[in-house]
């Protein structure tokens, strides 16, 4: 089965999925939510069987031209296989999330105006699925205007809150304002070596007359991408978006939506930075800077955080500093060990369990106890104990307390930037990561040393909820121990 | 097998978590660990305790455990025995009992999985594990000043661990292995081993409370519950030495030597410095904190020595160092546990406000007499085979044509250290037990049956091993 089927269905299911809302009853619109899930998870078995020309090239779907906009290698595969597990999760976390999205939309009584939430996230896992086979900077960002695009809707859905609106605002013009960079980044590449496909520019390079045009398109570009992942000096948006959207969004676009930026960084970096590249030297400077940056603001300005949804803002910037220094010390896949890319998205795989953990607690942290402070998990330990133990497990992943999925991808940041003598970038990281070990665990502070408030009850989890807490909990600490399986995913 | 040994307090931890009495799993775990790990040092040569799976291909990374040498079974055996002796002490406020005995069997596990991983991975991260459990029994079954306690030692061992990780990365890069016996076989390119030693002297000197990374330990331990400092001060600080004894020194030579001077001057801040410190408190879970800091510089000498013999072979170092971080494990564990039934009996740690406890608890008195002395260095216990062999260990290399060398003129600083621990701990006993009796010292009980046992079975080991030093020493 040709590999852009995927996307052909998935976008074909999100169409049914609208036409289920538009012509389905009036009321029980987490149907829809439970038929995305069933759609997506179809989808990712299919997307086992996949294969791209090199498998079959004469099939007369080989000849394609297409082939020169799309690939189909093991980076795509394990991209596509990302974007669909977040999805299936984000999903399911908008269903128990419903009760919220009922209140906030047209009709507060009723969950007649929240069928389109359901739907729209498997639209954008339809762009992250492409912008992970992007081999063509047009191709790359038109899936990533449609990933954006279905973000603002998104963002903004529940349209009976303030908050949200704002934040759908914010990240509408700031997003507008980093399409604009990367259009006009295209548009002086192109200038500069005369063709949009990526590997074509990674063969031109060599013959440049001056470097400066390309350096200054790649600056830019390397600006808009930024916006996407969350890096200095585009990360302004995140805290207050990620504030203002409804939860699951904020989920999905931490992790989703930063994997996609991230494959499309990885895309775009790699014919640049192959040995004997002259821009090399600017382009990996230009990364370290940003590295160290991001790392700072990130860790430094979570340390004052007290409402738990806008430190993990900060800490999804953070993290993204990390994934930003792994690229920094940029190195090429080998033998012995992962090079960069690999690197990259096992830091991003482990990222998503931790997560989307977190999250699913978070959102129903948010419907029972109608707040997102630190100070709601006040006391969890003494009033549902075994969401307080998983809860620790993931803040100690998130932290990177080694024997958790966290650390894993941490030690091959550090294990890259050593080997790699970025001295600076690794002193930065190291109080980064110290600095994390203390936000990180004002959350377990929270929940094991202070008492619970005054009215206080247990945390009863939803059972979708649950079984997803658990899931992820223990994919989190087995990986921690047993990392092997998410390297045969990396083929 | 070794597995077993790690997974038994893990397992026994989850069993708690989920309701199994707690108390009663927690003493079975650490009884089962305590035969265990008797057995496995009598039989150390047997492939049987071995264990290795894959875990990580690229780069190739096992999660196995092994005995490597002697050095691995005695930092076992010191774990199994102050794990044993820990769970047995301390009081366990009501209601916290699967917080207080999972945590301090968490402890446990993190340490007995550091000494017996043959991976740098799991080397590093089984002693990681020990972190949050420390993190929640200082910070919330603690006394004193606990919060503040909890976070400086959390956040500055966690700093210290990152430091430590970017060196054990560069040294695995460097032997391109992460296997410890494979990357022993190694040798690692003398331009890169003054850095890599840096980080590991730094990142192991922060976690073993080297001078001046030192300002964690004193608080951390006298807020801490007795089994948490038990564990902590008594074995989980020599991961640290342990790392270096068997990473830096056989593998890094030319890089440790380059920091020699430094070494040696920062060993004597944590004799000298923190010694008069420790002289300077008032309170016995003050002194005791401190002085635990201060004798980590006797086992830094050792490793100075190591690093100044310059290509000769000084054989008496490395069994001095084991020898010592044995001893002072086992003394230190039973000062604390002793300090905490102090306190329960009388409600305060003051010197000044005890006095004459002796009368009123004999057995107290004697076995903390014991090992007050063995702390101090009386022959006869462990602490004084250790001492003495570091001592002599620093002189083994010495030429008489060649004058004093750094590691000489700091050996002869450094016996002052025992001057220094006479004088606190002899005046603390005397200020605890000795004299008028105080009004908080009046009507105490002396030790019941149950807290006798860790006390005893400490101190049993102290003159074992102080009497008959091959006991151990035929093992390196």
């Amino acid at each position: 089965m040709p590999a852009y089927y995927l996307e052909a269905l998935t976008v074909a299911l999100g169409i049914a999925l609208l036409m289920l809302e538009a012509f389905g009853p009036r009321d029980s619109k987490k149907a829809i939510g439970i038929c995305a899930a069933f759609g997506l998870g179809f989808i990712l078995i299919v997307s086992f069987f996949a294969i791209g020309p090199d498998a079959k090239p004469d099939a007369n779907w080989a000849q394609w031209p297409l082939w020169d906009f799309y690939s189909y290698d093991p980076l795509a595969r394990f991209y596509k296989t990302f974007a669909l597990v977040c999805t299936i999760l984000v999903v399911l976390m908008s269903v128990d999330f419903s009760s919220i999205l009922a209140r906030f939309t047209d009709h507060p009584d009723s969950e007649a105006a929240t069928g389109e939430y359901y739907a729209l996230p498997v639209f954008a896992c339809a762009g992250m699925m492409w912008m992970a086979s992007a081999k063509d900077l047009a191709g790359a960002f038109v899936a990533l205007e449609l990933v954006t695009i279905t973000f603002y809707i998104l963002v903004a859905y529940l349209r009976r809150n303030v908050g949200s609106l704002e934040a759908g605002v914010k990240y509408l013009i700031l997003g507008a304002l980093s399409t604009g960079f990367l259009v006009y980044g295209i548009a002086w590449i192109y200038g500069a070596t005369g063709t949009m496909n990526l590997a074509e520019i990674g063969s031109r390079i060599g013959s440049l007359e001056s470097t400066v045009p390309l350096l200054f398109g790649i600056g830019l570009i390397l600006v808009a991408l930024g916006f996407k992942i969350g890096a200095v000096p585009m990360q302004v948006w995140i805290p207050d978006v990620y504030q203002g959207a409804p939860t699951p969004t904020t989920a999905f676009l931490s992790v989703g939506s930063k994997a996609a930026g991230f494959i499309l960084l990885i895309r775009f970096l790699d014919p640049l930075l192959q040995s004997g590249s002259p821009v090399a030297g600017p382009v990996i400077l230009m990364l370290a800077i940003m590295a160290a940056a991001t790392l700072l603001f990130g860790n430094l300005a979570a340390i004052a955080q007290t409402n738990f949804k806008r430190l993990l803002a900060y800490s999804s910037i953070a993290h993204a500093g990390f994934l930003v220094l792994a690229l920094a010390a940029w190195t090429p896949e080998s033998e012995s060990g992962l090079g960069s890319i690999g690197t990259v998205s096992f830091y991003l795989a482990t990222y998503l369990l931790m997560t989307l953990a977190a999250f699913f607690v978070l959102a129903q942290v948010r419907i029972q106890s109608d707040s997102e402070m630190i100070d709601a998990f006040n006391g969890l330990g003494q009033r549902s104990p075994g969401l307080a133990m998983a809860m620790t497990l993931v803040m100690a992943a998130l932290a990177g307390v080694p024997l958790t999925a966290g650390f894993v991808g941490k030690f091959f940041v550090f294990s890259l930037a050593v080997q790699a003598g970025l001295w600076w970038g690794v002193g930065i990281a190291f109080v980064a990561a110290a600095a994390g070990f203390y936000y990180y665990f004002k959350l377990i502070r929270a929940m094991w040393w202070n008492s619970p408030g005054e009215d206080a009850k247990p945390l009863e989890l939803p059972q979708i909820t649950r079984v997803c807490v658990i899931v992820l909990t223990a994919a989190t600490v087995l990986f921690g121990f047993w990392p092997q399986p998410i390297l045969w995913l990396l083929g | 097998m070794l597995l077993a040994l790690v997974l038994i307090p893990i397992l026994a931890a989850v069993a708690i978590l989920i309701g199994w009495p707690a108390r009663f799993s927690a003493l079975v775990a650490g009884g089962i660990n305590l035969v265990l790990g008797l057995a496995a040092a009598f039989t150390s040569g047997a492939g049987f305790w071995n264990f290795s799976a894959p875990v990580l291909a690229r780069p190739e990374i096992h999660l196995s455990f092994g005995l490597i040498d002697g050095m691995s079974t005695i930092m076992l055996l010191l774990s199994v025995i102050v794990t044993f002796a820990a769970l047995l002490s301390g009081k366990c406020p009501e209601g916290r009992e699967k917080l207080f005995y999972g945590s301090s069997l968490l402890i446990s596990a993190g340490a007995i999985g550091a000494f017996v991983a043959r991976d740098l991975f799991f080397f590093y991260a089984f002693h990681e594990l020990a972190l949050i459990p420390t993190f929640l029994m200082i910070g919330m079954l603690g006394r004193g000043e606990r919060k503040a306690a909890a976070w400086k030692i959390t956040i500055y061992l966690g700093f210290g661990s990152l430091v430590l990780l970017a060196g054990l990365v560069w040294l695995a890069a460097a032997t391109g292995t992460f296997d410890m016996v494979e990357m022993a076989k190694q040798s690692v390119d003398p331009a890169a081993q003054k850095g890599i030693a840096a980080f590991l002297l730094v990142g192991f000197g922060i976690l073993v409370s080297l001078f001046p990374f030192h300002s964690w330990a004193a608080p951390a331990y006298a807020s801490a519950p007795a089994p948490t400092a038990m564990l902590h001060a008594g074995v989980l600080k020599k991961f640290g030495l342990y790392g270096l004894l068997r990473l830096a020194v056989p593998l890094l030579p030319e890089g440790l030597h380059a920091w020699l001077v430094p070494l040696c001057v920062l060993l004597l801040g944590n004799i000298l410095w923190v010694g008069f410190v420790t002289i300077s408190q008032k309170r016995l879970d003050g002194m005791l904190g401190n002085s635990s800091v201060m004798h980590m510089g006797y086992i830094f000498l050792a490793i100075a020595a190591l690093a100044g013999a310059e290509g000769e072979a000084n054989e008496i170092a490395l069994p001095a160092a084991v020898l010592l971080m044995f001893a002072h494990g086992i003394s230190i564990a039973m000062l604390f546990g002793l300090a905490d039934r102090i306190e329960r009996r009388t409600g305060t740690l003051d010197l000044q406000e005890l006095g004459g406890l002796a009368k009123a608890a004999p057995s107290l008195a004697f076995l903390f007499g014991l090992v007050g002395m063995a702390s101090i260095g009386l022959p006869g216990l462990a602490n004084f085979a250790g001492e003495v062999l570091v001592f002599i260990s620093s002189f083994r290399n010495y030429d008489p044509a060649e004058g004093l060398g750094p590691v000489q003129i700091t050996c002869i600083l450094a016996v002052w250290g025992v001057v220094i621990s006479a004088i606190y701990m002899l005046r603390a006993y005397r200020n605890v037990f000795q004299g008028p009796v105080a009004k908080s010292t009046e009507n105490v009980g002396d030790l019941g049956l149950a807290e006798r046992i860790p006390a005893l079975l400490l101190a049993a080991t102290l003159l074992a091993v102080g009497l008959f030093p091959n006991l151990l020493l035929h093992l390196l």
